[in-house]
């Protein structure tokens, strides 16, 4: 641990575009909060920057850290420590300094300006889909041998979870729309963690609305805690899954 | 207020030669009222009397001293009022027996007039206070709450069928059927009440013409506020907060004519306000705040005006169902305005179109809703802010203000 | 000290070893040769675990490596080819953080030697991309030896070197194979690392083709230079390979 807080600390969060990023979104805060009177409203417009910026910064540079970080975890395998270790020590390195960025460029403004639940779940969304998208770049880095190729997945990952899902399934919404699809749309929304993030932060901003929704189990979904239940457990899913396909790809392939 | 009330009621009691009849625990509270003659006053001290079928049928007072409790058992109707100018007050009645053939209450006054139920509290009962046939009749500071099992076995709060003149204040009215229900009522005062949790509606009238409703307060009913078939409505002050569920509304307008509602809030209702086959209404200086639907208008009403309401924090400002708009909207606050007031006259240049394209969508198709605050919803959106194709472009308030209305 | 037996590796229908069976023993200098693409690079990393053999296996002071084995990189100093660093880690920070790795593994003083005599303490507070390429390579040398270990496995060591650095890299490597430590590298000069090389391994396209000490094939090509008689078995081979492949063709 103490390793790979060093490493952290010496490399990740001095590099230049953390630190742009970070400003980015500190920025956008401030900006948001203060053209906004009612900091629901600056919370909403700095949730539809949120939902585009981080999982595309935390995937674009995941990607490129780890192909330039190489040679130095090829330095590093040739070390006596497990390789298990490594591919955690790799992701949680990315993942912790992406988070923190994160965390100071719309945490600390997000909580200043009222320490609402909406405000609370807009953080935890934030911090997931950085771990999410984080765990997402590994798996392909670590699968993809070339860098150009390895970005260029990257790219395609965020534009399908960012854009492409949403538009086919609306599509799809709208073809079917004779059928009651309520309940589809739960599944839909668990296959992409950012949907699931926005959905997270809509059950403590539009509340109201949600629950126009007709059918038991939505009002269950979105009227109790369950609906933060679930959207939190399938996030750690999210997560979680791309994270152990990773490990595993990485301590067993050939460098 | 109240002292000096009662030195006049002692004046009145003393002069027409009146007399106070007691009753205490044991005693049967219906011998005493046999006993008694116009003018009267029945005294029930404190204690507990299991008795039910009470029946009143000339003008007394009946007093309640230290809140007597009258417990029905389950068995029946508890106090039945057939002549006027009869006071109940200082009571507390429970358990009146539920039976789908009558509709036994703790208090029923049936053809009777200037009859007042005053501070009683009423619990478990099928109805609370029921007024039939029956004018310049008055409820005040009652509190009735029962427990809100299935709709068909709990009856309304307060209820009232063929009255006018009524006065219905400070009551509070919980876990029933309807909050207040009026059926055929006229030129009626409901104020201050606090209507909350009940199964259905926590106002429900219908072709209850002249009325005003004000100060009252509406809250988590199962289906909010419902309003029907009636003209001449005044509604101002009252606070509709909290109503949530696909069928409930702050307010639902239906068949409603010629009347006026302002000043009133609706916050964190699923939907604040609907409107269905209503006209010539005059909805000013409310507040719309934090809804879903702040208003739906379905296209079968016409020429109602909306001016200078505040829509704060609403997911959907206006949804409509039909192209054609037959309504005025002049000086609203609307928050999600994003217009420039170049003049600086506190009234913006370019007119707001509260009905968003997402707002259509959804309207077709609900299941769309999940796609809230999405960014291809905000590319849909913006792109229909530069080509408007779907949403009806009339419908627009062409004089939107920049500064919400003080409230 | 490391021994392999039929160690094979493809990389899809790219055969990189080929039923390599060797015994590296304490003291030696044993030089990987071969041309490019021959399989020397694949033979280190699957020394070094970086690389998984789908066949045959190594053993590591009479210990098999398993795929999960990092306790005996403990005693090995690697030293690679393109040595890059965290761009913005001082080199002193390269230090530290490879000292706080190898913490556990390592008792007994460090090895800075090699540091004192590149003078790398006054690079010491420089970002590692402000480095040129050679400086670099000084740092990844002086990382090998840092902790002392007792195999050194170098690739290309002097690539990238001033003649000075590699002089030193050069006597530095002398003495620790003096001491009674393996040292393992490769070079595409051949004259380069002549005075350390005791044993020579020679790989083509995954085959190993001879694994003899220097004295044998100075007197089986009957040349006094190293150089030259590694040169005379590279002719030699190309002519067999060429007039192979004549036949193949002819056939």
């Amino acid at each position: 641990m103490r390793i790979l807080l060093r490493y952290i600390a010496y490399d990740i969060l001095r590099n230049r575009m953390i630190i742009a990023y970070t400003l980015f979104l500190l920025l956008m805060s401030a900006t948001m909060f203060s053209i906004e009177s009612n900091p629901g409203k600056g919370l909403l417009n700095l949730l539809n920057i949120v939902l585009i910026v981080v999982p595309l910064v935390s995937i674009i540079f995941s990607t490129i850290h780890y192909y330039n970080s190489y040679e130095f975890i090829e330095l590093l395998l040739a070390q006596p420590i497990p390789r298990k270790r490594l591919a955690f020590g790799q992701f949680l390195g990315v993942g912790m300094a992406l988070s923190l960025a994160f965390l100071i460029g719309v945490g600390i403004p997000v909580l200043l300006t009222g320490c609402s639940s909406a405000a609370l779940s807009l953080v935890l969304t934030g911090v997931f889909l950085t771990l999410i998208f984080v765990a997402l770049a590994m798996l392909a880095a670590v699968r993809t041998r070339d860098k150009a190729r390895g970005i260029g997945v990257a790219l395609l990952l965020w534009f399908y979870f960012a854009l492409l899902y949403n538009g086919i399934v609306l599509f799809l919404l709208f073809a079917f729309s004779e059928y009651p699809l309520e309940k589809a749309v739960i599944a839909f929304v668990s296959f992409n963690p950012i949907d699931l993030g926005r959905i997270l932060v809509m059950l403590h901003t539009d509340a109201s609305a949600l629950m126009g929704f007709t059918g038991a189990v939505m009002q269950q979904f979105f009227g109790s805690g369950w609906g933060v239940l679930y959207a939190v457990v399938i996030m750690l899913l999210w997560f979680g899954l791309p994270l152990w396909g990773s490990v595993r790809s990485f301590s067993r392939k050939d460098f | 207020m109240r002292i000096p009330f009662f030195i006049l009621s002692l004046f009145l009691v003393t002069n027409l030669g009146a007399k106070t009849i007691q009753v205490a625990p044991g005693a049967s509270i219906q011998q005493a009222i046999d006993r008694a003659t116009a003018g009267d006053t029945v005294l029930v001290r404190a204690g507990t009397y299991y008795q039910y079928g009470i029946k009143i049928n000339k003008s007394l007072t009946l007093l309640g001293q230290g809140k007597p409790l009258l417990d029905a058992s389950a068995q029946g109707e508890i106090l039945t009022i057939s002549a006027d100018n009869v006071v109940v007050k200082g009571f507390h009645f429970q358990r009146t027996g539920r039976t789908s053939i009558t509709d036994w209450a703790a208090v029923k006054v049936l053809s009777a007039q200037y009859v007042q139920v005053l501070n009683n509290h009423i619990n478990h009962s099928y109805f609370g206070i029921y007024f039939s046939d029956s004018d310049h009749c008055t409820a005040r500071n009652n509190t009735i709450v029962g427990k809100p099992s299935e709709e068909q076995n709990t009856g309304n709060a307060i209820h009232a069928w063929k009255c006018n003149h009524l006065s219905f204040s400070d009551n509070t009215v919980k876990g029933h059927r309807d909050g207040i229900y009026l059926e055929f009522v006229t030129d009626s005062h409901i104020q201050r009440n606090f209507c909350q949790n009940n199964i259905r509606y926590g106002l429900h009238f219908m072709f209850s013409h002249n009325n005003t409703y004000s100060y009252n307060r509406f809250r988590e009913n199962g289906a909010g506020v419902a309003v029907m078939y009636t003209r001449n409505v005044v509604m101002h002050h009252n606070h509709f907060e909290q109503n949530w569920g696909s069928a409930a509304y702050g307010l639902l307008l239906k068949d409603i004519s010629d009347s006026k509602i302002e000043h009133n809030t609706f916050d964190n209702n699923t939907t604040g306000i609907y409107m269905e086959g209503s006209s010539r209404i005059h909805l000013a200086y409310n507040t719309l705040e934090n809804n879903g639907w702040a208003l739906r208008l379905q296209a079968n009403c016409s020429d109602n005006v909306f001016e200078k309401n505040n829509f704060l924090g609403n997911t959907f400002d206006v949804a409509t169902n039909g192209g054609t708009v037959l309504n005025r909207f002049a000086g609203n606050y609307w928050d999600q305005y994003a217009g420039y007031d170049l003049n600086r006259d506190g009234v913006g240049d370019v007119p707001y179109h509260p009905v968003s394209l997402y707002a259509m969508i959804v309207e077709r198709i609900p299941a769309g809703l999940m796609f809230l605050h999405s960014f291809v919803v905000r590319l849909i959106e913006e792109s229909e802010k530069i080509f408007p194709s779907l949403t009806p472009t009339e419908l627009k308030d062409s004089s939107p203000l920049l500064k919400p209305i003080k409230r | 000290m490391i021994q392999t037996q039929n160690l094979s590796k493809h990389f899809g229908k790219l055969c990189a070893l080929n039923n390599v069976s060797v015994n590296l023993q304490k003291g030696k200098g044993v030089s990987l040769i071969g041309p490019n693409g021959s399989g020397k690079t694949t033979f280190i990393k699957c020394l070094l675990g970086m690389v998984i053999p789908d066949s045959g296996r190594i053993c590591f002071n009479d210990q098999p490596i398993l795929r999960d084995s990092w306790d005996y990189r403990k005693q090995i100093g690697y030293m690679p080819q393109i040595g890059r660093y965290p761009d913005n880690m001082r080199v002193r920070q390269v230090f530290d953080l490879m000292t706080d790795l190898r913490k556990d593994s390592h008792c007994g003083p460090l090895d800075e030697e090699l540091i004192e005599e590149f003078g790398l303490k006054n690079s010491f507070d420089k970002p590692m991309r402000t480095l040129s390429g050679g400086t670099r390579q000084k740092v990844s040398a002086c990382l090998a030896f840092l902790f002392d270990p007792a195999v050194l496995v170098l690739d290309e060591p002097t690539a990238g070197l001033d003649p000075l650095a590699a002089e030193a890299l050069k006597a530095k490597v002398l003495r620790e194979q003096q001491k009674g430590k393996l040292v393992l590298m490769t070079s595409h000069i051949l004259n380069d690392l002549e005075e350390l090389t005791t044993d020579v391994m020679y790989l083509v396209e995954g085959d190993l083709l001879f694994f003899e000490s220097v004295e044998n094939i100075l007197e089986r090509t009957e040349e006094t230079r190293f150089a030259k008689a590694i040169a005379k078995i590279m002719a030699q081979q190309g002519k067999i390979s060429s007039t192979l492949q004549r036949k193949t063709i002819a056939l």
